[in-house]
């Protein structure tokens, strides 16, 4: 079965040091990770970074809910981050993971952030998911380090 | 980055439809693009480079194959900006019903 990649880029008027703590930091990470879904808490990356290590993608709620998770496979700070990403129920077959690439590169004065996401299954929920999620999380980024606060989020 | 040429790249028939192909298929070579456009490569070409510079088009060398993949990211940007702080439910009822009414598809 043919597998479906998605590639996103966004330039954000900031430093690649900061873009790189925005993926991996949780407390800069839970202000702005937020889906399409209006109801969503927020999101944060949990793992120690260390290529070979778990990671973990919580929901900000109350039970700290573990939507996604995977392996880190590539570690390079500030510059570039690569992840396996699985529902939590295929956690142990890695046939079933997909694969996530932040390149963070500096672009004259901005930062260029791209994210490919590849190895999707063309028929499963994960598909849906990430190409909502995918536009919405690297806006609400982009808006959060250009302005430095928290996102003014509509939480109708 | 500059709104401006995301607007002024959207505001052509030929660039739509080569977003709406790729919104289609994502990932795909100049060639495989050029054999759904009534142009010439070169016409497909500069219409490329154009939405690649307004960011809405990415690519990735993949091998000796050059892949272009619809980049939303900016699209994002003008509906949190000029949408999602309106009535969003509202205007979501009235496309529904515009699909509803009309009965094709987005293109």
């Amino acid at each position: 079965m043919s597998k479906a990649s998605f590639v996103y880029v966004t330039y954000i008027a900031t430093t690649p040091e900061k873009v790189w703590r925005a993926l991996v930091e949780t407390d800069v990470t839970r202000q702005y990770w937020f889906g399409p879904d209006a109801s969503d808490p927020g999101h944060v990356n949990v793992s120690d970074w260390q290529p070979g290590s778990p990671w973990e993608h919580r929901r900000m709620d109350e039970a700290h809910t573990v939507d996604l998770v995977g392996r880190v496979v590539e570690s390079s700070p500030p510059r570039r981050l690569v992840l396996t990403w699985a529902n939590p129920r295929d956690a142990a077959d890695e046939a079933e993971h997909s694969r996530v690439t932040f390149d963070i590169e500096s672009y004259r004065n901005l930062v260029r952030l791209t994210v490919t996401h590849e190895d999707l299954d063309q028929d499963g929920d994960m598909l849906e998911k990430i190409s909502g999620g995918w536009p919405k999380v690297l806006s609400n980024l982009k808006t959060f380090l250009e302005t430095g606060r928290p996102l003014p989020q509509s939480r109708s | 980055m500059d709104i401006d040429k995301v607007f002024k790249a959207l505001a052509d028939p030929s660039r739509r439809l080569l977003l709406d192909r790729l919104h289609r298929e994502n990932g795909q070579t100049l060639s495989a693009l050029c054999g759904h456009m009534a142009m010439t490569r070169q016409a497909v070409t500069q219409h490329l480079a154009l939405l690649e510079d307004a960011n809405l088009v990415a690519t990735q060398w993949h091998g000796r194959e050059k892949l272009h993949f619809l980049n939303p990211v900016p699209l994002q940007e003008i509906y949190d900006r000029w949408i999602g702080k309106f009535e969003r439910n509202r205007l979501r009822a009235l496309r529904d019903l515009k699909h509803h009414l009309e009965g094709g598809d987005d293109e």
